[in-house]
């Protein structure tokens, strides 16, 4: 018997032995491998940073989230951007003029070649930005042209249906994609992302940019490497970054992401978490670097619905009474917020549109109303619900600063005046389409900008069709005036109407504005970065001693 | 001489035991003093952490009342949402024993069901219920909970997931952890099917639902006693695990693990507390639930007395 | 032999098959697949005709068919958060788990049996003691505040290990990605490989320990004693390899075992496995995923209990006597 166990145990450990030895031949096989991606060598200047937020689709008209565009941006180049003094600079298109009211011409820089090495033509531009408004994309809604010709190889005709002076900004975050690139890979036709398809253009990009996309592993890591042949070192002597190669890796849990900078496994880390700016501020080898971003965040209710979804009010909607408006938003402690929230670190607002945009009214802004839980309660019982009610706060837990922590407090701040709020915290990706899908009574919002004019808020959120007009906010007066100011030229009146429809926000509480966000990214003392105000930042603004 | 119920407890040799082991004696103290605190939670702390409107955003993030910036209101400090920190370690023991106890029960009601039917009644009754255990024993058991609680949670989106997290989570705990106990319970009632005064019963034609729960479940609960001690400890720590992974009890109305959660995104900026007095207060809860499991299977065990 | 091992097959091929349906109930009626896959303005004719195209309303014996078709070859559709084929992303994270798990059930087996064996034969030793304490305390603390602590104490204050990830990672055979050839990546590995197996080092130290004891007390080992043996012959000849028959028995718990933990392992240090693949899935609630791991593990544990029970049976010969049924 012991002889018979003795066997069965050799055989175990021979077997074990033997796997081992394969595995490592096969390991041993593999050396040029190794080297290929496992290291880098010593001269390579590699820049390792870390977010919250990678860009889960490349495809870029398949989402319309700026953080996204950030990646894509790296790698395929835009008509027009943004200095960081936010002035407009020219990319591929190297100058535009107004034809006539209802065309501009635009000039495209010669001499571009994609990654690939294609020539960058006119075709690319034509296709680029007629895919951005096709039905299924999603930024569709951000561009107000309504077709876009060729007229030789390096000049476009973009043809708008009335005067559009904000045109060309708001091309700024409308990418250049290659059309023989996308034709090569079958994905002319937006894939209806949600029909099972997974679409080439998710996890792979080109572009004339500062960067190739070498390889996308979501949820792990997006490497970049320098194209040393970009036009813009030659151009742009700003935008000559030393950086042979960029390594992203998305970690969402805060803990972790500071621990990645403090333990130097990352050179920068975009959104640290806030309790620990001190922490990196401390640390002798970090540095803090803040700017303003162009963002508010602020919550919304639907004002359409006879009855809410998720109120057990019934028979009627809370929320289209603007003494119910007002009375949740006296019960708003700004200064809680910014002080216990955000560390001080935040604008706290009373509009929910950012200073340096135009339209801002600073008289409006600072006009917050001290928080009054009596006078809220009066309110709303004048209002007829002296006990209050129920409703359910629709928060996204992974896209702002503190995002579910805002709206945790805020919670806590309508309990006091008998609002028994019920938060529903999730992943942006199922938060979102709750906003554009209507499923949403009260929800919470950051909208930033690409163009510097109020009407990319006007027109995204306040006109009846628009998809993220999640409070159905439907006022023919104000639908009317912004379809005036689209069209105005002269910026005197365009000024007074843009003036009349904040205060129609401000005075029907069509909003609760919570504040304007500051952007704080930590980083290694050898790192200087370019922080945008419209977090559209460049990995060419980057260098690393 | 008449004697009072306590003197006969005491007189047993059980209490007997007891007496003599002082890590017992100390264990279940503790374990006695935590379900006091968590049932009488209202009564021994002013603050009402559970309650919103009572809540100050701007007591949030307090320290200790030893460290500096603390205050003896919040004598272990507050949260982020300003909560005190004694307080909701209370309410939330609350929770996590709450769902330890209703799912150890669940399991139990389950296992000593199916036990007793399966040992008793035999044939393929028995071979069905067992093949099902077993089936289910390949699987770790935490594995099922995290399956039966991802799968429930779909099923229950919005917030109707607030309230029903518990139930959910009792259910999904008790699901995984039947099969123990209808072991434990089909063998004890195998063997005691074969006794003399179950079979007296048999002839004098007791109904055999009697027999089962009134004749054979005493006498084979000491094993499973045992076997609900270890399980609670266990049940805590399932649902810790998966209130800490974000799969449990939702921040509004947190459990210990959901408390330690919250507090792991402040541990590394200083703020220790948030995190530290949930997790030291879990630890000993189950380390003295395991002491007093083992030590029941000690006591119990026929073979060792 | 081959009677016992076609029953166990035959029982296991049943598990699967009935987990086969409880997935297929859920990834085809718990949401409705054909809502989650079309946009918002899609009509009702229109849903109603993918429907019929993509076969919803066919019987639900040929649904289940053609899911068990596609299972086979691991095609489970598009994960509805991460936008990709659940396949590729299984296909992606499997090196990373499988790597975790068997690092630490080495590491288990490595430290957890000569303590075991340390603490079998000084038995009332302060060092040996301090040891058995150390286990029940292991045996305790829940895998995720262990995680925590070490994360704490090894990579923020002491700065020695990497918090999070797997390091750099080198391609081999194909799509299988290792971390263990390169620097960081082994040095990403050793806090999350020994957190994963302290639960389990704990069980084996205490297994190999009370059946050295056992072995110790037996008739043969005092013959071999009062025959003036060297104790080190004693120890290890004799009652070391008694120890290791319920040690490999309990291994294939352990590997089942540690695929369930590395959940949350996983999660704490953001490893990128199969574990936090799941917990992504659970929190957003993405079927696909959900189902195909539901699959994948039953698969795994069936076949790791095949193997343990075959291994049972060719060292325990009571089993090769024909018996009624099996025991318990």
């Amino acid at each position: 018997m012991k002889t018979g166990k003795k066997f069965v145990f050799r055989l175990i450990f021979m077997l074990l032995f033997l796997m081992c030895i394969s595995g490592l031949l096969y390991a041993g096989g593999s050396q040029e491998e190794k080297t290929e991606s496992a290291g880098v060598e010593e001269s390579e200047t590699v820049f390792r940073w870390a977010s919250k937020t990678e860009c889960t689709n490349w495809d870029p008209h398949a989402t319309n989230v700026s953080a996204h565009q950030a990646f894509q941006l790296q790698v395929m180049d835009l008509l027009v951007d943004y200095t960081a003094e936010l002035k407009l600079r020219p990319m591929l298109a190297t100058s535009w003029k107004a034809v006539n009211d209802t065309t501009w011409e635009v000039k495209l820089r010669e001499g571009v070649t994609f990654h690939d090495g294609s020539p960058f033509t006119a075709d690319d531009v034509v296709f680029s930005l007629k895919r951005a408004k096709d039905p299924l994309s999603e930024m569709k809604s951000s561009y107000a042209f309504t077709d876009v010709v060729k007229i030789d190889d390096y000049t476009v005709n973009i043809i708008t249906d009335g005067p559009n002076p904000t045109l060309i900004p708001s091309l700024t975050n409308a990418v250049m994609v290659s059309k023989k690139w996308f034709e090569k890979h079958g994905i002319v036709d937006l894939p209806d992302y949600k029909s099972g398809l997974e679409s080439y253009a998710v996890t792979h990009a080109m572009g004339t940019g500062a960067f190739i996309l070498e390889s996308v592993e979501p949820g792990v890591k997006t490497v970049f490497v320098k194209n040393p042949n970009w036009w813009g070192l030659d151009v742009y002597p700003e935008l000559n970054h030393n950086l042979d190669r960029v390594i992203y890796t998305p970690i969402t849990n805060d803990a972790t992401r500071v621990a990645a900078l403090l333990a130097d496994e990352v050179d920068f880390v975009l959104d640290p978490p806030i309790q620990d700016l001190a922490r990196i501020d401390n640390d002798p080898d970090l540095k803090l670097m803040q700017v303003p971003e162009l963002r508010t965040i602020f919550f919304a209710m639907n004002q359409k619905r006879d009855e809410l979804l998720s109120s057990n009010i019934k028979g009627k909607n809370p929320f289209q009474d603007v003494r119910v408006r007002r009375a949740m938003y006296l019960a708003m402690d700004h200064e809680a917020i910014h002080k216990a929230v955000m560390e001080e670190l935040s604008f706290p607002a009373n509009i929910p549109i950012p200073p340096g945009i135009n339209g801002y009214a600073k008289d409006l802004d600072e006009a917050i109303p001290e928080a009054n839980i009596s006078r809220a309660k009066a309110l709303l019982a004048e209002a007829g619900y002296p006990d209050g009610f129920e409703v359910t706060l629709d928060t996204p837990n992974d896209r702002y600063i503190n995002d579910e922590k805002i709206s945790q407090a805020y919670v806590g701040m309508l309990a006091k005046i008998g609002i028994k709020v019920n938060l529903d915290s999730q992943s942006k990706a199922l938060h979102f389409p709750k906003i554009t899908g209507r499923t949403t009574d009260f929800y919470l919002l950051g909208w930033g900008y690409s163009v510097l004019d109020v009407i990319n808020f006007f027109q995204s959120i306040l006109l009846p069709d628009s998809p993220w007009n999640g409070s159905d906010i439907d006022i023919p007066e104000v639908t009317e005036k912004i379809g005036r100011i689209q069209r105005e030229l002269d910026n005197d009146a365009r000024d007074r109407m843009i003036r009349e429809v904040m205060e129609t926000i401000v005075n029907d509480q069509l909003f609760l504005p919570v504040h304007h966000q500051i952007v704080v990214a930590g980083m290694r003392n050898n790192v200087s970065f370019v922080l945008m105000p419209n977090m559209l930042f460049r990995f060419a603004d980057v260098r690393m001693d | 001489m008449k004697k009072f119920l306590i003197e006969h407890i005491i007189d047993t040799d059980f209490f007997y035991q007891y007496r003599r082991s002082p890590r017992v004696i100390v264990a279940s103290s503790i374990i006695l003093l935590i379900i006091f605190s968590a049932v009488f939670a209202p009564l021994l702390t002013p603050h009402r952490p559970f309650d919103p409107a009572t809540l100050e955003l701007m007591d949030s993030r307090t320290p200790p009342f030893f460290q500096e910036g603390g205050s003896t209101t919040f004598l272990l400090g507050t949260d982020d949402q300003g909560r005190d920190v004694l307080a909701i370690i209370m309410y939330g023991s609350r929770i996590s024993l709450i769902v330890g106890f209703g799912s150890v029960l669940l399991a139990m009601v389950i296992g000593i069901s199916i036990g007793l039917l399966s040992g008793y009644t035999g044939g393929w009754i028995d071979s069905f219920f067992m093949r099902l255990a077993d089936i289910q024993l390949t699987f770790p058991s935490i594995l099922i909970a995290l399956l039966v609680d991802s799968i429930a949670r779909v099923l229950f989106t919005g917030s109707a997931q607030d309230e029903v997290a518990i139930f959910i989570l009792i259910l999904a705990i008790g699901i995984s952890t039947w099969p123990q106990y209808a072991r434990m319970t089909r063998s004890g009632a195998m063997v005691e099917k074969g006794k003399d005064y179950i079979a007296a019963a048999r002839i004098i034609k007791v109904n055999p639902r009697k027999i089962m729960f009134r004749h054979i479940l005493p006498n084979i609960m000491g094993p499973n006693l045992v076997l609900a001690t270890l399980g609670l400890a266990g049940a805590v720590i399932v649902e810790a695990t998966l209130s800490f992974l974000g799969i449990g009890i939702p921040p509004t109305t947190p459990s210990l693990g959901t408390l330690i959660r919250i507090g792991n995104d402040y541990l590394f900026s200083g703020e220790w507390w948030i995190t530290i007095f949930p997790a030291v207060a879990l630890v000993i809860l189950v380390l003295s639930i395991n002491i007093l499991g083992d030590w029941l299977r000690d006591v119990l065990n026929p073979k060792l007395q | 032999m081959i009677f016992y091992i076609g029953k166990r097959i035959l029982q296991g091929t049943v598990v699967i098959v009935i987990t086969a349906f409880l997935s297929f109930l859920l990834f085809n009626f718990v949401t409705d697949p054909v809502a989650n896959m079309v946009g918002q303005e899609t009509t009702a004719e229109d849903m109603e005709a993918l429907r019929e195209r993509l076969g919803f309303n066919d019987p639900v014996p040929v649904q289940f068919v053609r899911f068990m078709g596609n299972a086979v070859q691991g095609e489970f559709g598009i994960s509805y958060q991460m936008q990709r084929s659940v396949k590729s992303l299984f296909r992606e994270r499997f090196p990373a788990t499988f790597e975790l798990v068997m690092v630490s059930t080495l590491l288990a087996l490595v430290i957890g049996i000569p303590l075991g064996v340390y603490t079998g034969l000084h038995r009332n030793g302060k060092i040996a003691n301090g040891i058995l304490g150390a286990s029940l305390i292991g045996v305790s603390l829940p895998t995720f505040i262990i995680s925590i602590l070490f994360i704490y104490l090894f990579a923020v204050i002491l700065r020695w290990l990497p918090p999070f990830g797997r390091g750099d990672t080198v391609a081999i055979v194909g799509y299988w990605t290792t971390g263990l050839l390169s620097i960081s990546g082994l040095k990403s590995i050793i806090l999350p490989a020994f957190t994963l197996c302290l639960y389990q080092l704990a069980l084996i130290l205490r297994i190999v320990r009370s059946e050295m004891l056992e072995a110790l007390q037996t008739d043969y080992i005092k013959f071999a004693k009062a025959r003036g043996l060297q104790n080190r012959v004693i120890n290890y000849e004799y009652a070391f390899k008694n120890t290791l028959i319920p040690v490999i028995t309990v291994l294939g718990l352990q590997v089942s075992s540690m695929l369930a933990f590395s959940v949350v392992t996983e999660s704490v240090f953001q490893w990128p496995g199969l574990g936090m693949l799941f917990i992504q899935a659970a929190q957003f609630g993405d079927i696909p995923i959900i189902t195909a791991y539901l699959l994948m593990a039953t698969v795994i544990f069936v076949s790791i209990n095949l193997l343990v029970d075959v291994i049972y049976y060719l060292i325990d010969p009571r089993l090769r006597v024909p018996s009624s049924s099996a025991a318990g």
